[in-house]
C-alpha cells in the first residue's frame, strides 16, 4: 500500500498551549485539547468504509388486518455483517409519508429501525447522522416501501414477509485521526492498514457510544429474513465478462491491423480498380 | 397653455388654491374678444406687459449697459442678476510669487519668462491646452506644457501646505501628470482611430472567439459544480478529476462514486453509445447497477464498462475502414451470399445489436460501383437496427 501521510503538519502539544494553532481561535465544544486536535487532523488518501444494508420487511396481517392497517412493516439500517454501526452512526431519521402521525421519526441509538402499520407503499427518506469526529454532514438514502409481491397469485402469506434490501457502502475520505483510532479494530468498519510506526492518539470514546446496550443485529428477530450480499458472485461474473470483452478486443484489433497491412484499393484521388 | 410651456413661463403667478375650481371652466369658457386664444394664453390673466429695459451683467468687468425685452408682471420687473451670469465659471490657476519661483519652481528646460507666459495663457484660456499650445510663443508640445503646468502647481501646493499630509489627498499630489503615459495613451488612441475596417473586423472576431471559449468553459464548470455541488478543476483526465472531487466530499455512497466515475469515463461517448454499453452489459449477464457495490466490485464494473466502450469504438473503426474499401473486399473477405456482418463478432455476442447487415456507407468514393445485394441510398449515419436485420 502507498504511504499514508498525516494531513496537517502542525505542532502537537498534548497539553494546552494551543495558541499557535488557528483552530484555537474558533469556538469549540471539545473539552480536551488533544481531543480537539485529533478530530481536526485528517489522514490523507485514506478511506474508512462502512458497509450497510438498508430496507424494509413487511408482513401481511391477515385476519388482524383492517382497512387502514393491512401490513406491519419495519424499516431499518443495519451493518452489512450485522455488526453494531453505532460507533459511526449517531442517529437515523426516518421520514415517513405525511399521512402518518409525526412522520419524522428519530432513532437515537442502534439498532436503527422503526416498525409501523399501514396499507400504502411510499418512499421513505432515511437520513444518517454521524458522530462529531466522523462527519458533520448527513447522508440521505431513499427506499421504496414494498408491501405486495409482483406475483399476485393467491392470498398473501402472513408468515412470509416481503423483503426489500439494498447494499451500499458509506465512504469517509480523509477521516480524522480520532475517528480512525476509534474504529480501527471495529468489526463493522473497513479500515485500511497504516504503515508501521504510525502514531495515533489513544481513542477517545464519546458519551454516546452505547457500550452496554446491544447495537448489533446478529440475533435480531427479523434476521432470518435478511438477505445475503456476497461480492463473490458479482466479482466472478464481472471477471468472466471482462475476459470475454478483452478477447473480442484482441480479435478486432488483429483484424484492424490486418486491414492496415493491405494496400488501400479505394483511395479516391488515384481512382479505383476492380479486384 | 402650450405656448407658455414652450417659453418656460409659469402657468400662473399665483398659487391656485381657491381659484382652482373656478379656473378650469373659466379658461375654456373665456373667449377673449379681439385677441386669439394663443395670444391670450401668452398674455394670461394678470396684468402682463413687456418692456424694453436696460440691464447689467455681473459677469462683466466693465459697466456695460444693454437693453432687452423684460416681462413685467403687474408693474414689477423680475429681480436678480442677469440670468446667464452664473455660467461665467473659470479655473483657479495658481499664482506664484517671484520668491516662490526661485525657491521651488526653477527648471533646467524652462525659463521664468516662459513659465509666466504659460500661466497667463492657462488663466486666459481656462486650461484649454490645445489653444494654449497654439498661442504659445515658442513651440512646445501639449504634453510639455501640461507637464510644466501640473508640476509647478503640484510643487506650489506641497510647498504652501502646512504638512505633507494635508495635501496628500489632492488629486494633483496623488496622481501626478505623467508625460510618457500620456504620450502612450494618445498613440494608442490614434492607432485605434486609424484602424482599417479590416483590422476592426479581425479584432472583433478574436474577441468573440475568446468570449465563446470563456463562456463554454464557465458553462462546463458550472455544470460540474451543479452535479457535484462543489467547485471543480477543469479538464484533462476526467476520471482523475472525478476522484479528486470525490475526495473533497466528507462522506459519500460508493454507488454515487461509481456513477460519477462512469459518467466521467463515458464523457466522450454519445447517448446511443452509452445505451449500447448497457445493452452489452445485459447480454453479458452483468447488473447495470452492481447488487453488492463493494470497492472491488465497483472497480471491476467500471473497468468492464471502459473495456466495452473500447470494443465498441474499435468495432466502429473496423466498420468504417471496411466501408471504405467495401466492394473491393467482397471477394477477398467474404463468400458471396453471406450476410454482410461487418463486426466480425460471432452471432451469439451481438454487441449493441448493431448488425451491419446492409451497407452502412459513411463516405462516398468517386465512381464506386456497388455490388451489394441491397444497397439503400447512401446514408450519412449508420442506420438504426431494424427488425428485418435480426
Amino acid at each position: 500500500m502507498s504511504a499514508r501521510k498525516v494531513g496537517e503538519t502542525e505542532p502537537q502539544p498534548e497539553e494546552g498551549g494551543s495558541a499557535q494553532l488557528p483552530q484555537s481561535i474558533r469556538a469549540s465544544k471539545s473539552t480536551e485539547d488533544s481531543d480537539k486536535k485529533s478530530t481536526d487532523r485528517k489522514l490523507k488518501d485514506v478511506d474508512i468504509c462502512l458497509p450497510i444494508v438498508y430496507g424494509t420487511i413487511a408482513f401481511y396481517l391477515g385476519r388482524k388486518a383492517s382497512e387502514s392497517q393491512s401490513h406491519k412493516w419495519t424499516v431499518y439500517v443495519r451493518g452489512a455483517t450485522n455488526e453494531d454501526i453505532g460507533a459511526v452512526v449517531k442517529r437515523v431519521v426516518f421520514q415517513l409519508h405525511p399521512s402518518f402521525n409525526n412522520p419524522m421519526r428519530v432513532i437515537e441509538s442502534p439498532p436503527f429501525e422503526l416498525t409501523e402499520c399501514g396499507w400504502g407503499e411510499f418512499e421513505i427518506a432515511i437520513s444518517l447522522f454521524f458522530h462529531n469526529d466522523v462527519c458533520e454532514k448527513q447522508l440521505d438514502l431513499y427506499h421504496h416501501l414494498k408491501l405486495y409481491t409482483e406475483d399476485e397469485s393467491g392470498p398473501q402469506s402472513t408468515k412470509k414477509p416481503v423483503v426489500m434490501e439494498s447494499y451500499n457502502e458509506i465512504v469517509f475520505p480523509d477521516p480524522s485521526e480520532a475517528f480512525f483510532a476509534r474504529v480501527q479494530n471495529h468489526p463493522a468498519v473497513i479500515v485500511p492498514r497504516l504503515p508501521a510506526g504510525f502514531n495515533l492518539p489513544n481513542p477517545v470514546l464519546n458519551d454516546n457510544m452505547n457500550e452496554n446496550k446491544r447495537g448489533d443485529t446478529k440475533d435480531h428477530p427479523l434476521s432470518q429474513w435478511f438477505l445475503n450480499f456476497s461480492e463473490a458472485d458479482e466479482l466472478l461474473k464481472l471477471a468472466a465478462a471482462r475476459q470475454e470483452v478483452q478477447a473480442h478486443i484482441v480479435n478486432v484489433r488483429r483484424k484492424l491491423s490486418l486491414m492496415d497491412g493491405v494496400p488501400q484499393l479505394s483511395k479516391p484521388p488515384s481512382g479505383f480498380e476492380y479486384a | 397653455m402650450d405656448a407658455k410651456d414652450i417659453l418656460g413661463l409659469p402657468k400662473t403667478a399665483h398659487p391656485l388654491t381657491q381659484e382652482k375650481k373656478s379656473r378650469p371652466p373659466k379658461e375654456s369658457q373665456r373667449k377673449p374678444d379681439g385677441i386669439s386664444r394663443e395670444v391670450y394664453a401668452l398674455i394670461g390673466d394678470e396684468k402682463i406687459t413687456w418692456q424694453w429695459l436696460p440691464f447689467t451683467n455681473s459677469a462683466r468687468k466693465d459697466d456695460l449697459q444693454l437693453y432687452h425685452w423684460v416681462r413685467v408682471v403687474n408693474g414689477a420687473p423680475p429681480s436678480g442678476d442677469y440670468s446667464f451670469a452664473k455660467y461665467n465659471k473659470s479655473v483657479d490657476v495658481i499664482k506664484y510669487t517671484d520668491e516662490e519661483y526661485e525657491k521651488y519652481l526653477t527648471d533646467p528646460v524652462w525659463t521664468k519668462e516662459e513659465t509666466d507666459q504659460l500661466f497667463d495663457l492657462c488663466q486666459q484660456f481656462d486650461l484649454r491646452f490645445i489653444v494654449i499650445a497654439d498661442r504659445f510663443p515658442s513651440s512646445r508640445t501639449v504634453e510639455e506644457l501640461k507637464d510644466r503646468y501640473y508640476s509647478v502647481s503640484r510643487h506650489i501646493l506641497i510647498a504652501r501646505a502646512a504638512s505633507p499630509a494635508d495635501v496628500s489627498g489632492h488629486p494633483l499630489v496623488k496622481e501626478p501628470y505623467k508625460v510618457t503615459q500620456e504620450k502612450e495613451r494618445k498613440r494608442a488612441l490614434s492607432m485605434v482611430l486609424s484602424q482599417t475596417k479590416h483590422q476592426e473586423r479581425k479584432d472583433a472576431e478574436v474577441l468573440a472567439e475568446a468570449k465563446r471559449i470563456a463562456e463554454s468553459r464557465a458553462r462546463m464548470v458550472a455544470r460540474s459544480a451543479r452535479e457535484l455541488e462543489l467547485p471543480v478543476t477543469f479538464n484533462a483526465g476526467r476520471e482523475n478529476d472525478e476522484r479528486g472531487t470525490l475526495r473533497m466530499l466528507r462522506v459519500y455512497l460508493r454507488t454515487y462514486a461509481l456513477d460519477q466515475m462512469i459518467v466521467a469515463a463515458s464523457s466522450s461517448a454519445g447517448l446511443r453509445t452509452i445505451k449500447r454499453v448497457e445493452q452489452s452489459l445485459q447480454e453479458l449477464g452483468v447488473n447495470l447497477k452492481p447488487r453488492v457495490p463493494t470497492k472491488a466490485v465497483c472497480s471491476e464494473h467500471l473497468e468492464l464498462r471502459k473495456e466495452i466502450l473500447t470494443l465498441l469504438n474499435l468495432q466502429k473503426e473496423l466498420q468504417y475502414k471496411e466501408a471504405d474499401g467495401s466492394s473491393y473486399r467482397d471477394s477477398t473477405y467474404e463468400t458471396p451470399g453471406t450476410p454482410k456482418d461487418r463486426t466480425f463478432v460471432p452471432d451469439s455476442m451481438m454487441f449493441g445489436g448493431e448488425r451491419v447487415g446492409k451497407r452502412d456507407q459513411k463516405r462516398k468514393g468517386p465512381g464506386r460501383v456497388s455490388e451489394a445485394p441491397s444497397s439503400p441510398a447512401q446514408s450519412k449515419r449508420p442506420r438504426k437496427l431494424k427488425a428485418t436485420d435480426l
